[in-house]
């Protein structure tokens, strides 16, 4: 069974709704003991870093993760909840994340083009940087859809697959059993499926 | 890069999916779920809903349309019609929306699109605007095309982006059901003036519609309902046709 975190940032109807499509067992749950026993956990997220990372530290829900990765527990993180993996964010202010995988989350403003528009928020191919079992079903150049304003920095090593948006915006990471993925694999169509089954299969 | 988007608009009227030439004349074409799969398929970028229900008792046979279709299609989806309050938004969103679509609640609640931008992000606040040339300005008109606002287009398309809007959607009645291609002159008025993306909706009729909407860039999605739901033009085939002509599409 994966584990959905529900923590109060954002709408997991859709995350559910594409994980039992694929006839895989999942559940939306805050409770401790059920993320524990869950065979993978993802960490969802939609909305203000600072506001997502108090309530995962306020609910406990923030350590239980970093306990579970230690344990070597398949973890993936959507969208904000890939950004909640790094060490720090710089959204608006300066804001410690779970420091899963180094890093930090900085503007895209400043960093791109004035031509380019921001939200970078659309459909944009996939790079490949490493190989990984998560591109199972997926090739370079599929596309997946993004809507986000800041980015993962200083994680080359760690990155698994980047977007280019005026500079190389990371879109899959990974540290060990540790994942994230910038875009909505859970919008993204049968490409964005394809990831979610790879990461049930690992 | 990101691609230019090909968005297929469903208008539902008690569950039905229906179509209408200037806003009237509606006329019953399917299933609200049938056709998402059958966009999906064929590579659809996006889906929007418009909710025409007549009356407030019906208004949850859309809900129950919207869940449906959000179980089973996995692109981003965008729902309008009937949005007021936040509550509307709420009511949506939880039905497995992405991005609601404003357009009489913004200009009856101008601070509608600033609450919701707030509480939901400006990602998710699309402003719908239908527009249509007045003594020849461009003119906001609220009811579904029927009303006169007498708001310039131009300026409440600014205000909207500073209020928050991450979107707007740019409907010409001058064009919409007549399939003589989008409203360009109009299009490239409010593109000028904003940074974010714009929507080009009423007028297509043929694939070298869009390509000329592109080419001109003044848009980054191009919406369209009847051609699509009568099968004048397949997306995939719509698509292949940009791509070959250097829009970058997904394929």
């Amino acid at each position: 069974m994966i584990a959905i975190i529900d923590y109060g940032c954002g709408n997991l109807f859709s995350l559910s709704s594409s994980l039992e499509s694929l006839g895989i067992d999942c559940k939306i749950t805050s409770d401790k003991a059920e993320i524990e026993n869950a065979d993978k956990i993802i960490l969802p997220g939609v909305g203000a870093f600072a506001d997502a990372a108090k309530k995962l530290k306020d609910s406990g829900l923030g350590q239980l993760v970093c306990d579970l990765a230690a344990t070597g527990k398949p973890i993936l993180g959507i969208c904000l909840g890939m950004q909640m993996l790094f060490e720090k964010s710089f959204e608006y202010g300066a804001h410690m994340g779970l420091g899963l995988i180094k890093g930090y989350v900085g503007p895209l403003e400043g960093q791109i083009s004035k031509e380019l528009k921001i939200p970078h928020m659309g459909w944009n191919k996939l790079n490949f940087a490493k190989a990984d079992p998560i591109f199972k079903y997926v090739e370079p150049g599929d596309y997946m859809y993004f809507v986000h304003s800041f980015y993962a920095r200083n994680c080359v090593e760690n990155t698994l697959a980047f977007a280019e948006y005026g500079v190389a915006v990371p879109a899959i990471v990974k540290n060990g059993n540790v994942y994230g993925m910038q875009f909505h694999p859970e919008k993204s169509g049968a490409k964005g499926l394809a990831l979610l089954k790879a990461f049930s299969e690992i | 890069m990101i691609t230019k988007r090909i968005i297929p608009c469903l208008d539902v009227r008690n569950g039905r999916v229906v179509k209408g030439v200037n806003f009237e004349g509606i006329q019953d074409v399917a299933s609200p779920v049938e056709l998402a799969h059958f966009y999906n398929d064929s590579g659809a970028d996006e889906l929007v809903f418009y909710d025409i229900t007549a009356s407030y008792e019906n208004r949850g046979l859309f809900t129950d349309a919207l869940t449906q279709v959000a179980k089973e299609i996995f692109i981003p989806l965008t729902v309008g019609g009937g949005i007021n309050t936040l509550d509307d938004f709420d009511r949506v969103l939880k039905c497995g929306a992405d991005k609601v679509s404003v357009n009489s609640g913004a200009i009856k609640d101008p601070s509608l699109i600033e609450k919701a931008a707030k509480k939901y992000g400006d990602q998710c606040v699309v402003l719908s605007m239908d527009i249509k040339r007045v003594d020849g300005k461009f003119r906001i008109f609220s009811k579904g095309g029927r009303i006169d606002t007498g708001i310039d287009a131009l300026e409440w398309a600014k205000n909207g982006e500073n209020s928050g809007a991450g979107e707007l959607v740019v409907n010409s009645i001058d064009t919409d059901g007549v399939k003589q291609g989008f409203d360009l002159e109009m299009l490239q008025a409010i593109s000028e003036l904003v940074s974010i993306p714009v929507i080009a909706s009423g007028g297509a009729g043929k694939k070298e519609d869009f390509l000329e909407l592109f080419k001109a860039g003044c848009a980054d999605a191009g919406l369209a309902a009847s051609i699509f739901h009568f099968k004048e033009l397949s997306i995939a085939d719509l698509k292949k046709y940009l791509n070959d002509n250097n829009i970058e599409m997904r394929i």
